[in-house]
């Protein structure tokens, strides 16, 4: 049915939408990497030259930059386990059969719709506060002497916000797949006299793998630029320096662009690695 | 699901269900009860759950001194803006994409994607400076591009998902009738395409409501939205609980209000139609 006429049209009609995400893409990664290769301090001299390699190696080694890596990967591995652990036991829950389905359902998912600078402040002073936050109301209830949770245990209370958060996306995703299970496949097991466990590790878990694999591509992609959480609730101290964090206030916070420029660039390409992974998947869905 | 099951067993799933629910929930009820509390109330100890005076006070003072409005009204035009301009733009690629598809469709929407998986905090700097450089740092306009600009792969995804739903036989027999293209888009193809549409517009606004790396950092007085409005309470006014509750409580609403239309949406816009 196409014919030349159309394909023009087609060509035109997609042209603002390429070329203005084309100028999107290339124009700032440019910047970023001409920066990157100069020693670029806006507030001390400007621009200064070139320095070759220098940001890059001055980046990984210095002492900010292990801790960093590492409070990345245990907020995201984290974060990850909590949420596809309890999204999956969450969406098979939500899957049988009870009254009031579509309220729980409500429930569950509201913390997506909250937004992060919203969810930080509400956790960090409601809840956390070590004076008078509703944790420290319990703990005294308890005879116990209350945190002071996000300097005390400042890794597990952000990963719980951010696991409040993201648990409703997993959830979600996790129950439109359970939802498209064969029920005769589990009546048939059921019949045969499969235990629950059995019918949960050989039958639901296979079905679910695909949306699982999903859900933690896209979480992580999220997950290793999470900011706001981090910006409202510890400013970066108490070891909750992430890598973005790191990279924000190299720029932002000490001005020294060609460094945190560097920082960038191994951002991009640490997302990159993850994408890929993410776009084969989405891109064999398309072939169907 | 065709199993059948005691009313006992539906019983027990309700009643786990319900608490689980509640106490996913518990934090968002908290902030609502307190925001009518006083502040006195507010840090009772023990907390009172619900038998406590309600008052209104609280709204009424955030809206005093900090202005709330204009920080709500900059929160729409951001979201609502930038929404309807990426729509724009996305209707007629995606349209194209979905009924005009050529070899290179598959490679052109999967890189819109990745542009999607671009880390911001990578190219903060360069944003920053374009911004200072042609002088649009704190305006909503300034954002209203950025955030076109990173929702617009998911906008463009999400038609062409509905789009590609659209089946072909409708615009054939339209023309075996002698429908012309212009009657053939305007009373067969925009009734079938407003639904995706409109739930593309939900999903979009939820998104940018809610963005919070370009609008903190892109923002100080003028143009902030209800993300750095909120940010702001960080200290020391976040120790007035009821008031942060309320002004958290008015930030949220809307979008909660919005999201529970939005749940099938939410799906299918953020798993890029790989989960239907």
């Amino acid at each position: 049915m196409a014919t030349k006429a159309s394909r023009s049209a087609a060509r035109l009609m997609m042209a603002p939408a390429v070329i203005l995400l084309l100028g999107w893409m290339l124009v700032p990664l440019t910047m970023t990497l001409w920066f990157s290769f100069r020693r670029y301090l806006p507030l001390r001299g400007g621009d200064q030259g070139w320095t070759g390699f220098d940001n890059y190696v001055r980046f990984v080694t210095s002492s900010a930059f292990w801790p960093a890596v590492q409070a990345t990967l245990v907020i995201v591995g984290g974060v990850l386990i909590i949420t596809v652990c309890l999204g999956v036991l969450l969406a098979i829950l939500l899957d049988q059969p009870m009254w009031g389905q579509g309220i729980v359902r409500v429930l569950v998912i509201a913390p997506f719709f909250v937004m992060p600078t919203v969810s930080a402040l509400v956790w960090k002073n409601m809840f956390m506060d070590p004076v008078n936050g509703l944790f420290a109301h319990v703990w005294r209830f308890f005879g116990a002497e209350p945190l002071s949770w996000l300097s005390e245990a400042s890794m597990p209370s952000i990963i719980l916000i951010v696991s409040w958060q993201w648990l409703p996306f997993a959830t979600l995703i996790l129950l439109t797949a359970i939802q498209s299970l064969d029920s005769e496949q589990l009546e048939a097991a059921e019949m045969d006299g499969a235990p629950k466990l059995k019918q949960f590790w050989f039958i639901i878990l296979p079905h679910l793998s695909r949306a699982i694999t999903i859900v933690i591509l896209i979480q992580t992609i999220f997950l290793l630029s999470i900011f706001a959480e981090i910006f409202v609730t510890t400013g970066g101290a108490f070891g909750t320096r992430t890598l973005t964090y790191l990279i924000f206030q190299r720029v932002l916070e000490s001005q020294n662009v060609g460094l945190g420029s560097a920082g960038g660039v191994y951002a991009i390409i640490l997302a990159n690695i993850v994408a890929l992974f993410l776009m084969r998947i989405v891109g064999k869905n398309l072939d169907n | 699901m065709a199993r059948t099951v005691t009313a006992r067993r539906k019983a027990i799933n309700t009643a786990i269900a319900w608490t689980i629910g509640l106490l996913i929930f518990f934090p968002i009820l908290w902030t609502i009860l307190t925001s009518f509390k006083t502040e006195a109330e507010a840090i009772a100890s023990p907390p009172s759950f619900l038998f406590f005076d309600w008052t209104l006070e609280n709204y009424a003072v955030v809206q005093e001194r900090s202005n709330y409005m204009r920080f709500l009204w900059n929160s729409v035009i951001i979201a609502v803006g930038s929404t309807i301009l990426g729509i724009i733009i996305a209707v007629p690629a995606a349209w194209s994409m979905a009924f005009v598809p050529s070899k290179r469709t598959k490679d052109i929407l999967l890189w819109m994607l990745s542009t999607k998986m671009l880390p911001a905090v990578g190219v903060l700097y360069p944003i920053y400076l374009i911004f200072i450089r042609m002088g649009i740092l704190d305006s909503r306009a300034g954002l209203v591009v950025v955030l076109m600009l990173i929702n617009l792969p998911i906008i463009v995804w999400m038609l062409y998902t509905y789009f590609k739903e659209i089946p072909g036989e409708i615009l054939e027999a339209a023309r075996m009738d002698g429908a012309t293209l212009k009657s053939e888009i305007l009373y067969v193809l925009t009734p079938m395409a407003i639904p995706g549409i409109a739930s593309t517009v939900l999903l979009n606004i939820i998104l940018a409501w809610n963005e919070a790396f370009w609008t903190l950092n892109l923002t100080a007085a003028n143009a902030a939205p209800l993300t750095a409005f909120i940010a702001s309470y960080s200290s020391p006014e976040g120790l007035f609980y009821a008031k942060l509750s309320a002004a958290s409580t008015m930030a949220i609403a809307p979008i909660l209000i919005l999201g529970w239309f939005s749940q099938k949406q939410l799906v299918r816009g953020l798993t890029f139609g790989a989960v239907k």
